[in-house]
């Protein structure tokens, strides 16, 4: 059994690694990921090994990088494209939108255009205005697209795999601030499907749901919890579309209670679908009302107030409290 | 609007001198020496032949002249000349205490812009007091020129604000890091001068990489069409990151403009006199309604991008050497020495100065607040909106919630 200990970039660039060695279809492209090996390092030393041909310093334009992602995808590649950081994806969000998402579709299902587009996202960085974002529910929202995220090293590097041999193109957003944090990664498992949600933690009283880097957050809520004798389960949604309503619902129906945590803003977010769809299911297994937690409707603070602005510990128990009140 | 409209058609007044008069002001200080070494190709363009780059001071600091661009500076004083060589010298002292900051842990990340002044001042003083500057991220001495108060520029890459000044006050737009996006604002900021029949001009700075982004082909496009009185101002520092900039261009930046209709210039961008002149010639351009310009300032980014970059990844430190010798300062500091224009009481006096910008800076950083957690709920819209209302109150309550110590509760549990 190949079990390492990985920080979540490595676990990528581990899974870049492989997927460029298992096809010679599958090529990485975008600004930095070259010589540099990205400005967080993900694709570190993939250029070196794999040659300009496959790992491919990209001039500074977005959209031309999805544009022509759309091409080699047309041609037979799989492009696995990386937007810099969150808040630079929308010159290329045209193309995104209008043309990658609707292709299949438009075609007939006649043709495919399997591109991976890796986004670093989300704050807790403290970075200028424009790399903290969470625009996940902007991508949600288009048909033809999926959208995924992992939590940790495992996810990392088995869910980029099977984005990569998906035909559909997908939204592979990478929790920037749970890049250093390290967790085990075995190459021999047999990982869950990748639009499977997953239970991270066992619980009674209430279920928290997150994705990306808020379970973590959760996790830690959840032990908080526990030493007052609360019983929180944290599901890890894992993929944001499609969700996985049915394990979600299991764990609302079995603890009557429902949480959804997320980064980005509440207000028209994917807790709201989450929500939504949870009361449509499951309305007389619920003691209280599906609770959000997330950001405000505001544009992505400062730093120096990003935790104000980022949902913590204490936010996420203090709707713990409201929806054991009810 | 109807006035607006019909002012559009009226043509534009010719240059007759703005409110204030920029750096140049008076007779000619600066003689003649050398012949025309504009047509003199740049030995360290990218590769195959090098295109002629526009120099008025040689790397040693020898005045060349240029039939062509000798005349936007025929009026520069010694005195002008004392005044651009203080801007560089203070702008490199203010970031240089701002990479320091930075590595105090005072700012969260500072782009320098050490080895661009010359560009930087020589552009920035060409404008006039209602000339409007669309910056990108870097152009700490553009807004030197522009009078902003440096210490206003600190503030976002401290994390207490995503701007931090009033773009009117100046008419010096705030940073704008969206790689491109600035050069279609100042299109159409200029557009709108246009329209007005003013001849004001606007001047939009973009790095080498930019020129990929689709806005910046938008903007040329605009630009070329309407006539604009906008004036691209490409700061090619060789660099996007650990990208050259031959992974953007197959051709030299300037040729670029060209294809859209408009000239395009290369100055030798470590030449603060070149990039006066060019930039003074690409502003007159504008204002007599002979619409946009390109220009290239050749240069080099002597620092990492950004204060979390490691230029050593990408790139030799032989190339930096080599730039090393081609210093604006140093360059223009030779000059004034040769010409007599400055003494040692003047150096020694702009040292001490720089010095006290140091401090002032240090300490105005340090002393910055944290905003208000509140603060997060202020200027989101104009004209208020319901949601933000309620989410505002509940944050609040939350936050008060937390203010159980009874020096919290005497305040009325008012939260830090
Ligand atoms: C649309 C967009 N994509 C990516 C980035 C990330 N980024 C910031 S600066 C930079 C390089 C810019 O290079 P250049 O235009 O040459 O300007 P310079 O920094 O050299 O002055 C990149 C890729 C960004 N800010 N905006």
């Amino acid at each position: 059994m190949a079990v390492k200990k990985l920080p979540v970039a490595k676990a990528i660039n581990e899974s870049l690694r492989t997927a460029l060695e298992a096809d010679p279809k599958v090529v990485v492209m975008g600004e930095d990921v070259g010589k540099l090996g990205g400005v967080f390092r993900v694709t570190d030393g993939l250029q070196k090994d794999f040659g300009d041909d496959r790992v491919i310093d990209t001039p500074l334009a977005e959209s031309g990088i999805i544009g022509t992602a759309i091409g080699l995808a047309l041609r037979g590649y799989r492009p696995v494209a990386e937007i810099q950081f969150d808040g630079f994806v929308f010159p290329a969000y045209d193309q995104i939108v209008t043309q990658l998402a609707k292709m299949y579709a438009r075609s007939l299902g006649k043709i495919k255009v399997p591109v991976v587009i890796r986004i670093p996202y989300g704050g807790g960085i403290g970075a200028v205005e424009h790399h903290s974002e969470s625009p996940e529910a902007l991508f949600a929202h288009v048909a033809g697209l999926k959208v995924v995220s992992p939590s940790n090293s495992s996810d990392a590097y088995w869910m980029l795999q099977q984005a990569i041999q998906s035909d559909d193109p997908v939204i592979f957003f990478e929790p920037k601030r749970r890049y250093w944090e390290k967790g085990e990664v075995n190459t021999d498992a047999i990982p869950d499907p990748l639009h499977k949600a997953s239970v991270a933690r066992e619980g009674t009283d209430a279920t928290l749901v997150a994705y990306g880097p808020m379970v973590r957050t959760c996790l830690e809520a959840a032990a908080a919890a526990a030493e007052e004798g609360k019983s929180l389960e944290v599901v890890d949604l894992r993929s944001i579309s499609p969700i996985d309503f049915d394990t979600v619902q299991a764990s609302a129906e079995k603890t009557g209670r429902l949480i959804v945590v997320h980064e980005a803003p509440v207000f028209f977010g994917a807790g709201a679908e989450i929500a939504a769809r949870i009361t449509e299911r499951s309305f007389y297994h619920l003691e209280a009302p599906v609770l959000r937690v997330g950001g405000f409707h505001s544009p992505y603070p400062p730093a120096r107030v990003e935790e104000d602005y980022l949902p913590g510990l204490d936010r996420v128990l203090d709707a713990v409290d409201r929806s054991l009140a009810y | 609007m109807t006035v607006e409209s019909t002012a559009a058609r009226t043509p534009r007044r010719a240059s007759s001198g703005g409110k204030r008069t920029s750096a140049s002001a008076k007779s000619a200080g600066a003689s003649a020496k050398k012949s025309a070494s504009a047509k003199k190709p740049a030995k360290d363009a990218g590769a195959g032949a090098q295109p002629e780059l526009v120099q008025l001071l040689t790397p040693e600091g020898e005045r060349v002249e240029s039939p062509e661009y000798d005349k936007y500076v025929a009026d520069v004083t010694p005195e002008d000349l004392r005044v651009l060589y203080r801007d560089m010298v203070m702008t490199r002292r203010f970031d240089a205490e701002a990479v320091t900051l930075q590595r105090q842990g005072e700012l969260g990340l500072w782009p320098s812009l050490l080895g661009q002044e010359a560009a930087q001042v020589g552009s920035g003083r060409a404008t006039r007091e209602d000339d409007y500057v669309f910056p990108t991220y870097r152009e700490h001495g553009v807004a030197w020129c522009r009078g902003v108060d440096p210490t206003l520029l600190l503030g976002m890459f401290r994390g207490v604000n995503n701007g931090g000044w009033d773009p009117n006050s100046n008419n010096f737009h705030l940073y704008t890091i969206v790689i491109g996006s600035q050069t279609l604002h100042a299109t159409g900021y200029a557009m709108g001068i246009a329209k007005d029949g003013a001849d004001s001009a606007v001047v939009a700075y973009l790095g080498d990489g930019a020129t990929s982004q689709g806005d910046v082909a938008e903007a040329f496009t605009f630009a070329a069409v309407y006539n604009s009185p906008v004036v691209f101002f490409c700061q090619n520092n060789q660099w996007a990151i650990s990208e050259p900039t031959e992974k953007q261009s197959r051709v030299p930046l300037y040729q670029r403009a060209q294809g859209y209709g408009f000239p395009g210039v290369r100055v030798d961008g470590n030449d603060v006199l070149a990039c006066l002149a060019v930039s003074k010639w690409a502003l007159e351009r504008a204002r007599t309604g002979e619409g946009p310009s390109l220009v290239e300032a050749f240069t080099y980014r002597m620092g990492a991008h950004t204060t979390s970059d490691d230029p050593s990844r990408y790139r030799r430190d032989e190339e930096r050497e080599a730039w090393e010798a081609k210093d604006p300062i140093k360059r223009l500091r030779a000059y004034l020495e040769a010409e007599g224009h400055a003494d040692e009481a003047f150096f020694a006096e702009l040292d001490a100065e720089s010095e006290t910008l140091g401090k002032r800076v240090r300490e105005v950083v340090r002393s910055m607040p944290d905003p208000e957690p509140m603060s997060i709920f202020e200027n989101i819209y104009a004209d208020g909106h319901a949601l933000v209302d309620e989410e505002r109150a509940e944050f609040a309550a939350y936050q008060a919630s937390f203010a159980d110590a009874p020096a919290d509760a005497a305040t009325g549990g008012e939260v830090k």
